[in-house]
Order: structure tokens, then C-alpha cells, then sequence
């Protein structure tokens, strides 16, 4: 008997006596047998059918199996996050960008103070792919992208998974702007992907996010949010004590970045929650620099914009740093922060400063989340959603 | 100590001296920033609910709380003794903690009482309570306008508005929340 007059498959629905079954090549209708139900698995071979292994008279999908865990809802998400990979690779290709793929295990992952990254045999997993990217961008590639995981440890919540899925892309000899228009148009062409409408939603809200979006300086977001000042070279006491004053729980934050953060949770994050469009927020501090450049006129603000959507940080860019001396101070700041903070240490990436020295061309780039993209496009309300397997299904 | 890896619903500390119940947590990071658990409070003495953003790296301190199932035994002056259930250790409560209820507890009623630093703070009755009527007078016959009430006294001595059918011996079934008749059950 040749293979093609063999069917095995699961049936998916039965109708009017016949049923359709989800085969190897393609989904088929074939004559039912009167005993089947959705879920059995079939074989028909010379159209006659028998079932190889039923699921009828029990509950289908059985609790515990692989069927019942992922469900009908989780099935469609992952179907809509493949179709939004797929716009997005149209996109980079569109707009003449290389894809690159560069290494998860590294010897130094990032320094900011904030990153836990996971320990792997004598090494690390990547915080994020942007110190090999950026030696590719020494080399002389000028429009990279990247798909790829990252890894930070003790991460886990609605919008975190230890293990999660980044884009990552850079534009050479361009400016932030460049990179915004990204964005938006990256955001605006993956949303439709359920409703055909470029509409964010998120917790039973929809947010239109048709390009370009509003802006708002980190300074602002604070005089009108968070109630204080925010310029970005005062001390850490004196940014407390105007927290403080503005009735900010502080706690025992003492730090500049803790202030800012606590302040943050307690009064920006909200605000940001209830705007009725995605923002840029743009103009960082300059304590929050991390691998971004101060802004040219000299204000303690570095190039960095943050992309929310209804709350939800999306986004997170950056007008390159490329002076290799600024860049090896700020590593040895952040070691020693990691250190008095006890935080795991680990050798600053030499031969990221190596190419920097060699010269890094003026570029931007900018890191987005693409679980959460998947979860605006898609409503779902929680990262286990949107992805096949959590770190607590493995 | 707890950190914020500990939080979890349930879970009991102490805050500005107050004992607190978590009720709902969220994990949030923002940005490059250290990362937070939006933490929703519920005090365990007033019932106020305060949501706190608890940094990770701070440390919580776990209150002295637990809750205990015990027996009403009897009234003693202005106090209510109960009994430990498992150890069969009394104490005694004063009986303005239950508000107005303690009129309306029979002896064996099952409660349970919250002990902060090993003191009792707080007595949980069921919801509702079955009581006899040992005194009423007859309804008025005719008089069924609107929700007419009459006076009738239970066997805790507590007097309790009911409806004009309820006759000395009924069974009726008292809400403790709100100290108030709810309806007549059958014996």
C-alpha cells in the first residue's frame, strides 16, 4: 500500500458526517465515522477510517496533557506571533537591514547595575546581544537587526520571563530619530495582525498607535507625574530630599537611580498607564546614561528614549555612545557600583572599548521586546501567553 | 527577614508597627532601574489597605500574627473567654471587640480569633448565627403594610427586630455583620 492513500491525523471538527483532519501536508476533509470526536487521532487508509487513539467519552483536551496546557487561546497567540515575526523580518528586509545572529554565551555580559545576568559554564548568557553587534557595526556593517533570547535572572511576572525574546537593531551614520520612526512603523505594522487595525490593547483598553506618537522629556514626565524636579546633575541627597518633599515614599532609597526608580514606580509608571497613546519619552538623565551619548548642547541628558504603550515598556533606545574613554569610565563606575551593591562582577567587554577605539561610526540603536509587541498586538494579559513554554513549563 | 522574593499572597509583616496582610503583588522593572513588587497591603487591625512599591533588596519584617480557631465558652462581666481548640488553653476577650455582637454568641460558637504579638486583636464570628426566640409578643393581625417589625428577644438575651409571624420557639437565622434578622429556618 503506497503511502498516499494513507491519512493519519487529528481530527479538529466533525460536520455533516464528514470530519476535518489536521494531516501531515495539509488539514482534510474525509468521511466521518459516526464515532469520532474532535481530538481522536485517525488513521484512514483507502477511505476507510479507524481511530488510533480516542479521546471521546473522556474530557478532551484531558487535564495535564500538552494539548490542554497550551489551549485554543495560547494556539492563536503563538499563530499571531508568528505572523508578527514575519512582518517585522518584511520590514527590516524593506528597509535594507542585515539580519545577524551573534553568540548567547558571552565572558562579559552587560554592567548595568540593574542586570542579573545567568551564569553558564564559566561564562554568562547574554543580557542583551548589543556589545557583539556594535563590533559588527565597527566592522563596517551599517543596518543590522537581530532576533534572538536574552537572559536576566530573577525576572518573573506578567511582563518578565528570565528567558525572553529581544529585537535588536542599529542604524549606522543615522540619528534616535531614525530609530523612533522604526518604531512606530515596526509597532504600527505588527498591531494588525489579529484585527487588520493598527490598535494596541492592553487590560481591556485600546490604544491606537498609528505613527508618529507624542514625546515627553524624562524632566517633564516628572515636574507634571511625580510632582519634582528632575535636571539630571544634582546629587543623589538633593533628588531624595525633592521626592521627599513632593511625598514620595522613598523608603530607604539613597541612591540616584533608586530615587529615580522609586518616584517612578510610584508616580510616572501610572500616568504613563492611563495615556490614551503610545509615548516616547525621551532625554535621560544623565546617571541613567548607560551605553547612551550626552546630548551635544551639554545638558546632563543622554540620547535615550523609552517607547510605552499603554504602561507597558516596549522599547528602550539609544544614541550610541562611541567614545571608547567615556565608555571604559562608566564600566569602571559600574563595576564598582556592582561590587559596593553586591552584585555579581564580571570583566568589562575589552574588546568592545578595542573596537570602539578602532572606531565605532556614529549610530543608534534600540532594543524591543518582542513578547510584550506580541501581547499588545494580541491583548494577551499575561507573557505566558504569548510564548510556547514559561520558565515554570519546563 | 523577609525580601521580596518571599512576597506571596498571605504573608504577614510588620509596617510602622502595624501588623500587615499581603492581599496582591505585581512584579515591576522599569527601564534599566532596579526592579519593584507593587504590593497591596491589608492591615490587620483596621482593615485599611496602603499599597507599597517594595525595592528589591529591602527587607520586610515578619509580624507576630496568627490565627487561631477557637470556642465561645461563656460571658464573664464585660469579657468573652474562649478556647483554643487544639490546645484547649482559654482567654479571656473584651466584648467590645465584637462590636454589638457579643449579645447574639452562643456558648460552643465557633470564631476565630487573631493574636498579634500573642495578644488577641481580632474575633472573626461565622456569618450567621441560629438563635431561638424565647420572648415576643403575638403580631397584630390585619397590620401587613410595608415591612412590619416587632421586637423579639433570643435566647443570648439580645433583642432582634423580626417579621410579625415569628413566634416564641422559632429558629431564626441572625447576619452578625449587620446584627439584623435574616430569616426563619425550620427546626
Amino acid at each position: 500500500m503506497s503511502g498516499d492513500d494513507e491519512v493519519r491525523g487529528r481530527v479538529l471538527e466533525v460536520r455533516h458526517g464528514a470530519a476535518l483532519i489536521r494531516a501531515a501536508r495539509a488539514d482534510v476533509w474525509l468521511a466521518a465515522d459516526p464515532s469520532w470526536r474532535a481530538g481522536d487521532l485517525v488513521r484512514v487508509v483507502d477511505g476507510v477510517g479507524q481511530v488510533v487513539r480516542s479521546f471521546a467519552g473522556g474530557d478532551y483536551p484531558a487535564p495535564g496533557t500538552e494539548v490542554a496546557r497550551l489551549g485554543r487561546g495560547r494556539l492563536t497567540t503563538l499563530e499571531a506571533r508568528a505572523r508578527a515575526l514575519a512582518t517585522l523580518r518584511r520590514y527590516f528586509h524593506e528597509q535594507a537591514f542585515l539580519e545577524v545572529e551573534t553568540p548567547l554565551w558571552v565572558r562579559s555580559p552587560g554592567l548595568e547595575i540593574a542586570l542579573d545576568p545567568v551564569p553558564a559554564d564559566g561564562g554568562w548568557l547574554i543580557t542583551s546581544p548589543e556589545f557583539q553587534m556594535k563590533r559588527l557595526l565597527a566592522a563596517g556593517l551599517d543596518r543590522i537587526f537581530q532576533v534572538c533570547r536574552c537572559f536576566r535572572n530573577e525576572e518573573d511576572g506578567a511582563q518578565h520571563q528570565r528567558e525572553f525574546s529581544m529585537v535588536e537593531w542599529y542604524r549606522a551614520w543615522e540619528d534616535l530619530d531614525a530609530i523612533a520612526a522604526d518604531v512606530e512603523q515596526l509597532v504600527a505594522a505588527v498591531c494588525p495582525v489579529l484585527e487588520g487595525r493598527p490598535v494596541a490593547r492592553w487590560g481591556g483598553r485600546a490604544v491606537d498607535v498609528t505613527p508618529p506618537w507624542p514625546r515627553m522629556t524624562v524632566a517633564e514626565a516628572f515636574q507634571r507625574f511625580a510632582g519634582f524636579e528632575v535636571v539630571g546633575d544634582e546629587p543623589a541627597a538633593e533628588l531624595a530630599r525633592r521626592a521627599r518633599a513632593a511625598g514620595v515614599d522613598l523608603g530607604d532609597a539613597e541612591q540616584w537611580d533608586d530615587v529615580f526608580y522609586t518616584a517612578f514606580v510610584e508616580r510616572v509608571d501610572p500616568a504613563l498607564a492611563a495615556l490614551e497613546r503610545p509615548l516616547l519619552l525621551t532625554d535621560w538623565p544623565l546617571p541613567l546614561a548607560a551605553l547612551a551619548r550626552q546630548r551635544a548642547d551639554g545638558a546632563p541628558v543622554v540620547e535615550r528614549f523609552e517607547a510605552y504603550i499603554a504602561g507597558v515598556e516596549l522599547a528602550n533606545a539609544f544614541g550610541e555612545l562611541t567614545d571608547p574613554r567615556i565608555q571604559a569610565a562608566r564600566f569602571s563606575e559600574e563595576l564598582d557600583a556592582r561590587r559596593t551593591r553586591g552584585k555579581a562582577v564580571y570583566p568589562a567587554d575589552q574588546r568592545l572599548l578595542a573596537a570602539l577605539e578602532e572606531g565605532l561610526p556614529p549610530c543608534a540603536g534600540v532594543a524591543l521586546g518582542f513578547d510584550r509587541l506580541v501581547m499588545l498586538a494580541t491583548g494577551a494579559r499575561h507573557i505566558r501567553e504569548v510564548v510556547a513554554f514559561t520558565q515554570d513549563e519546563l | 527577614m523577609y525580601d521580596t522574593s518571599d512576597i506571596r499572597k498571605g504573608l504577614k509583616v510588620l509596617m510602622d508597627g502595624n501588623p500587615f496582610t499581603v492581599i496582591e503583588f505585581q512584579f515591576v522593572k522599569p527601564g534599566k532601574g532596579a526592579a519593584f513588587t507593587r504590593t497591596k497591603f491589608k492591615n490587620l487591625l483596621t482593615g485599611a489597605v496602603v499599597e507599597r512599591n517594595i525595592r528589591s533588596g529591602e527587607k520586610l519584617e515578619p509580624a507576630n500574627v496568627e490565627e487561631k480557631s477557637m470556642q465561645f465558652l461563656y460571658k464573664e462581666g464585660d469579657d468573652l473567654v474562649f478556647m483554643d481548640e487544639s490546645t484547649f488553653e482559654q482567654v479571656s476577650i473584651r466584648r467590645d471587640m465584637v462590636g454589638n455582637n457579643w449579645d447574639i454568641m452562643k456558648d460552643n460558637l465557633p470564631c476565630s480569633v487573631l493574636f498579634f504579638n500573642e495578644r488577641p486583636v481580632d474575633v472573626s464570628l461565622p456569618t450567621f448565627v441560629l438563635l431561638e426566640v424565647t420572648a415576643s409578643e403575638p403580631g397584630v393581625r390585619g397590620d401587613t403594610s410595608g415591612n412590619v417589625t416587632k421586637p423579639a428577644t433570643v435566647e443570648t438575651g439580645a433583642e432582634i427586630q423580626v417579621p410579625l409571624f415569628i413566634r416564641v420557639g422559632d429558629m431564626i437565622k441572625i447576619d452578625t455583620r449587620t446584627h439584623e434578622y435574616v430569616e426563619r429556618v425550620n427546626k
